[in-house]
């Protein structure tokens, strides 16, 4: 549901930073643990950037993996859903990557 | 030939377009225009909700300049927020204001007055959560006396409020009996970001087929720091628990390591 919010702050930032220049393309990275669906971004993404200078633009979404350290025994633990367990059994992780939600860098024409 | 600059494509343009043509308009071409069609890369390495973190962060600074503990309530819709509400202020011995979140109606604030605290309502219309600067923009308007406990009752949704953070010192998140027992699998995120997890309903219990020891493990393998409390807030077990769990957080701020304290609580 919040997707549409995203997608025009992700469109605001981007139009800022534009100084009047058409933006052709954004890269935005999202991560495979944050709270946001790629699909209902990109679907939001479209509509929220009509009247603005990202009209039409490209969105690309570079998904980030999530990765964690176990606090128990240290070791690294890849993550596909926003919990998991070490093979050490321990369950208490400490988040390194997927919770990323950030415009990479952008084209303009 | 280009809608946006107007220039001719077969004069110029040797790239890939990521933009699209009108073609409901004729000018000349062979126009002599020189300009950089090019695209530009521009790096930018902007969080998405920088905006949002910053007047969290400002929250915190009002936070901490009046002493307040505040508490970011979330749950789904009708778990029993604004019940357990009214009776922290009437019980627990805390002076308490609250924000109220819904998407429409100030029947939460009202209720919330009509037991003797102040609160504001905001409405967010279509809007699923609260963000960091309705909270700020609220804070004038509520000015809560310096020590007392600030709640704000999110809107009911386990999804959206977890990505935003309002400044609090602590998420914590109501369910009831009437839910599921594997909720904390199904919601992970919420559960993760919460401090505190209270049971409520459990009066309703000898009636629903909710099973109490497979929520706790859900909600740990979810969380493994989540504290669990189990109350009712109509017949009142376990509200001391909550109390208490209130009154210390709270002396913690008004103790001389202010500082440490606020960190042990995050």
């Amino acid at each position: 549901m919040h997707e549409l919010g995203i997608a025009m702050r992700v469109i605001d930032l981007a139009v800022e930073s534009s100084a009047g220049a058409r933006v052709s393309r954004i890269v935005l990275e999202v991560g495979k643990l944050a709270t946001v669906l790629p699909d209902a971004l990109r679907f939001c993404f479209a509509a929220a950037a009509e009247g603005t200078a990202a009209e039409g633009a490209q969105l690309d979404i570079v998904e980030v993996p999530g990765m964690a350290r176990c606090r128990e025994c240290g070791g690294s633990v890849e993550l596909s859903r926003p919990f998991g367990r070490c093979s050490c059994g321990n369950s208490d992780l400490e988040w390194l990557s997927g919770d990323e939600l950030r415009i990479r860098e952008m084209e303009v024409v | 030939m280009c809608a946006t600059c107007g220039c001719s494509e077969a004069a110029h343009h040797d790239h890939e377009h990521g933009h699209q043509h009108g073609h409901g308009h004729q000018h000349g071409h062979g126009q002599a225009h020189e300009h950089d069609h090019v695209p530009r890369r521009v790096r930018l390495e902007r969080d998405v909700l920088e905006k949002n973190d910053r007047a969290a962060e400002r929250n915190r600074g009002s936070f901490a300049a009046r002493r307040l503990l505040a508490l970011n309530l979330v749950s789904a819709p009708g778990a029993g927020k604004t019940t357990l509400l009214e009776r922290t202020v009437r019980e627990s011995g805390l002076p308490v204001c609250v924000i109220e979140g819904d998407q429409a109606t100030s029947r939460d604030a009202d209720r919330i007055r009509a037991a003797a605290a102040r609160a504001l309502q905001i409405n967010t219309g279509a809007g699923c959560h609260l963000d960091a600067g309705m909270i700020e923009r609220a804070l004038p308007a509520l000015e809560p006396a310096p020590g007392s406990l600030l709640v704000i009752e999110n809107v009911g949704n386990l999804v959206c409020p977890a990505l935003f953070d309002l400044g609090e010192h602590a998420k914590v998140l109501l369910a009831s009996v009437a839910e599921g027992d594997d909720k904390p699998l199904k919601y992970p995120h919420m559960f993760r970001a919460a401090s505190l997890l209270l049971l409520n309903k459990v009066d309703l219990l000898p009636h629903v087929s909710f099973d109490v020891a497979r929520f706790a493990a859900a909600a740990r393998e979810v969380n493994p720091r989540l504290s669990v409390f189990q109350l009712s807030a109509t017949r009142g077990d376990g509200l001391s628990a909550w109390y208490g769990w209130l009154r210390a957080r709270s002396g913690q701020l008004s103790a001389p390591s202010r500082a440490a304290a606020g960190a042990d609580l995050r």
